[in-house]
C-alpha cells in the first residue's frame, strides 16, 4: 500500500465510521496511557465507536497526521471532524459536550453497514465495537 | 532554553486580548491555560490550534509537549 492509498483508507475510515478513534493498541489491551483514558470516556458514555491501532505500522500515524494537522495520538472524530486527543475529550467528557456530539450524532446515523466499508482492507482494520 | 513565562508572554503576544497561564520548570515541558475572546465559537481543536501555532516548529524540537486547556472569558 502506497502512502497514498493509506491517506485514502484512513480518509474513508473517518468518513465511514460515525465515531472512529485512532488509538495506540486496541480498546481491550490500550498500549499508551492518554489512548487507554479516551477508550474509558467512549465507555462511560456507552457510545459504539470504531477503532484504528495505528501501532503496527508507523505510516499510519505518519499519514494520519498529516491528513488531520494533529501531531498526537489518541485522535478522536466524529462525524468526519476531529473532535481532539486525550486532553480535550476528557474535557468535552467533563463538562457533558462530549455526550452531546456523540449522542445528537449516533441518533441521526444511518444503521451501521456491516459490508466492508474500503478501510478494511490492508493495514488499516477499524473494529466496530459496542461499548 | 524558555521559561514558562517566556512562554506566557509569546501566547499573550500572538492571541488577541489573550491571558495564559503557564507553568512547567524544565524548559522543555509546558502546561498551559489560555484565555481569549477569539476562542469564541471555534471548536477545541481549532483553539488549541491557534495556540500550537505560536509555536510551529518548535514543539516536538526544542518543546517537547504542552499541555493545553483554551478558554473563552466568562
Amino acid at each position: 500500500m502506497s502512502e497514498n492509498q493509506l491517506r485514502d483508507a484512513i480518509s474513508e475510515a473517518i468518513k465511514d465510521n460515525d465515531v472512529i478513534l485512532f488509538m495506540k493498541g486496541t480498546p481491550e489491551q490500550p498500549a499508551c496511557g492518554f489512548s487507554a483514558r479516551t477508550v474509558g470516556v467512549m465507555q462511560a458514555l456507552d457510545v459504539s465507536f470504531a477503532s484504528v491501532d495505528i501501532l503496527p505500522d508507523p505510516r499510519i500515524r505518519q499519514e494520519l497526521s498529516a491528513l488531520s494537522q494533529w501531531p498526537t495520538i489518541p485522535q478522536l472524530f466524529v462525524g468526519g471532524e476531529l473532535v481532539g486527543g486525550c486532553d480535550i475529550v476528557m474535557e468535552m467528557y467533563e463538562n457533558g459536550e462530549l455526550a452531546e456530539l456523540v449522542g445528537a450524532d449516533a441518533s441521526a446515523a444511518a444503521p451501521a453497514d456491516d459490508d466492508a466499508p474500503a478501510a478494511q482492507e490492508g493495514l488499516l482494520q477499524p473494529e466496530n465495537r459496542l461499548a | 532554553m524558555p521559561s514558562a513565562d517566556d512562554i506566557k508572554q509569546r501566547i499573550e503576544a500572538a492571541l488577541p486580548e489573550a491571558s495564559a497561564e503557564v507553568e512547567g520548570a524544565d524548559g522543555v515541558h509546558f502546561q498551559a491555560v489560555v484565555t481569549s475572546p477569539a476562542f469564541a465559537g471555534k471548536t477545541r481543536v481549532a483553539q488549541h490550534r491557534m495556540v500550537m501555532d505560536v509555536f510551529a516548529g518548535e514543539l516536538g524540537g526544542s518543546i517537547h509537549a504542552m499541555a493545553l486547556t483554551t478558554k473563552t472569558p466568562s
